[in-house]
């Protein structure tokens, strides 16, 4: 590529090679805390001395019976609050294509600027402020809502962005065809955008079963997340257990996130 | 509202698919709006009318209508709370700007692998925000791997203190913020015209000459983008502080979780709420102006 020279063909910026080295420097500060924490996660020993390999943190983890409940919590919730966010953000991402609109792209960017706790001590005054009409308690189905509101931001801007790369001639020929609105978003324009989609949903599912801040605050007592679960073992000092749970999540975040890239590039 | 399905008869009349076709718009976007409207306008409507209300006795609000809790904003206590946390929100931007600035560089001149290099960056984004800050606890604490290491080695004979301080929390604010700040400033590199380095080096100018003088003033606009958009999460965080910086590290995030969960205080954590809620308004109107990516 010779319009985009590398270092060396580029005398004239100073201090290639110091700027490399630094980047090498900076790379190992984004990434090493994370593999660090993770070969702990395979050392025999409880404390920070490398003893050998040993996968017991991992067999404690599985066996720990709260542990594996608020797993399936965040499973129940970040599925839930996908699906929801996925159809609900596509749609909308549709509409914007169509035609811009200030006030849902206003409320979008707000959703994405407000502060978590922010967000999350407004949840909790407004669940409680309707809970006080009706007779409704907070629990998994109020952390759906707030993840579902916000994760439907990123499913908008991921798939309006592929939208956007879109031929709108495609959706006309298909309407001089004699198709309805409908059937030209749903016979044309829909099937291109599945691997956006599919994309999106991957990353609404991870900010969803990542989130700690917001679903701490509208959980009831019984509707323990992992997050929640990681954050209390956390709090109470280093276990080697965390370890072993962070390494898992991370690899599922990771795998899913390569999904993701590999839908959108698509 | 019914999906707006077109009459056999109309196919060729322009202005009555233009009809239909704003029909299926508003019915796309109502679920978005309806979501927007309860679970993000009125939440927010709610907690700053509770500003203006009392501290119920059991947690909640009660009346009467005050300004107090707008007024206790004021008291030394709170205000020195709430300059720390902007201070450190400040600090911690001006460290991203530092390293992230070079790694910028880096990565737009570094031909073929920038996508590679790029993509290093986003990642840790993307990866577990609690497990990212619990590396950390990991490295820092007493009997972490930093302490460990420098003990083994006879460096020291007491654990250092690196976790439970200020310090602790900024170094978990820029370790997690600083992918914001380079995605912004590298962009604005991948779109600076290469010609003006090199009249600039032909008239004579100096590399760094180059750099200082054309480079860093051609980037501005990344940089103050990088820099709202790390100053405003740094500002509400509320998890790296607590993990990290402990009990002696009081910002604002953490006084509004707690006004809302110990203390029962709803109004007056509102209020915070509220105030800080304002200060990022107040700096992403520019970022708005300047690009409306929606």
């Amino acid at each position: 590529m010779s319009a985009s020279p590398d270092l060396e063909q580029h005398p004239r910026i100073p201090g290639g090679r110091w700027l490399s080295t630094y980047a090498v420097l900076a790379y190992l500060f984004l990434h090493l805390p994370l593999l660090i924490l993770m070969v702990f996660s395979v050392n025999a020993s409880r404390f920070t001395v490398w003893e050998g390999f040993s996968l017991r943190w991992y067999a404690e983890a599985l066996h720990d019976q709260e542990l594996m409940e608020s797993t399936l919590n965040s499973l129940i919730v970040a599925i839930a609050a996908t699906g929801f966010a996925t159809v609900v953000g596509t749609l909308c991402a549709y509409a914007l294509w169509k035609r811009a609109s200030r006030w849902i792209a206003a409320g979008l960017a707000l959703s994405l600027v407000t502060p978590e706790i922010v967000m999350g001590i407004s949840l909790l005054a407004f669940f409680q402020w309707v809970f006080r009409h009706f007779d409704f308690r907070l629990g998994l189905h109020t952390i759906v809502l707030a993840h579902v509101m916000f994760s439907v931001v990123y499913v908008v801007t991921v798939v309006l962005a592929r939208l956007r790369t879109m031929d709108p001639s495609l959706e006309e020929a298909a309407l001089d065809l004699g198709a309805t609105d409908w059937q030209a978003f749903r016979r044309v324009t829909l099937p291109l955008l599945a691997p956006a989609i599919g994309a999106a949903a991957l990353l609404a599912f991870i900010i969803s079963f990542d989130d700690y801040v917001i679903t701490s605050m509208v959980a009831g007592v019984d509707s323990q997340t992992l997050p929640m679960a990681l954050y209390a073992m956390a709090r109470r000092g280093v276990n080697p257990v965390v370890n072993a749970i962070s390494t898992l999540v991370v690899g599922l975040v990771g795998t899913l996130i390569l999904v993701s890239e590999r839908l959108r590039a698509r | 509202m019914q999906p707006a399905v077109k009459q056999p008869g109309d196919q060729g009349a322009g202005d009555a698919s233009q009809t239909a076709n704003s029909g299926l718009r508003t019915l796309f976007l109502t679920p978005t709006a309806a979501l927007l409207l309860a679970l993000l306008g009125a939440p927010l409507a709610i907690v700053l009318a509770y500003t203006f209300r009392t501290r119920g006795t059991y947690g909640g609000v009660t009346a009467p209508w005050t300004l107090e809790n707008w007024q206790r904003l004021a008291d030394s206590l709170y205000a020195g709370i709430l300059f720390n946390s902007f201070a450190v929100a400040a600090v911690s931007t001006a460290i991203c700007l530092l390293l992230g600035f070079p790694l910028a560089l880096f990565i737009s001149r570094a031909g073929r692998r920038r996508g590679l290099y790029l993509h290093l960056v986003i990642l840790p984004f993307w990866t577990s925000f609690l497990v990212r800050t619990y590396a950390w606890m990991f490295l820092l604490r007493d009997t972490g791997l930093i302490n460990t290491v420098l003990f083994k080695l006879g460096l020291i004979s007491q654990p250092l203190p690196l976790l439970y301080n200020y310090g602790a929390v900024l170094l978990g604010l820029v370790y997690t913020y600083l992918p914001f700040m380079v995605l912004p400033v590298y962009a604005t590199l991948e779109r600076m015209d290469r010609t003006l380095l090199e009249a600039a080096a032909d008239l004579g100018a100096r590399p760094l000459q180059v750099l200082w003088r054309v480079v860093l003033p051609l980037s501005k606009p990344g940089l103050w983008a990088g820099s709202i958009l790390v100053f405003i999460p740094c500002l509400g965080a509320f998890l790296i502080p607590d993990l990290l910086g402990g009990g002696k590290t009081i910002l604002v995030g953490t006084l509004v979780q707690n006004q809302f969960t110990a203390s029962r205080d709803w109004p007056f954590g509102s209020a915070l709420s509220m105030a800080l809620m304002g200060v990022v308004l107040l700096l992403m109107l520019p970022l708005t102006r300047k690009s409306a990516s929606l």
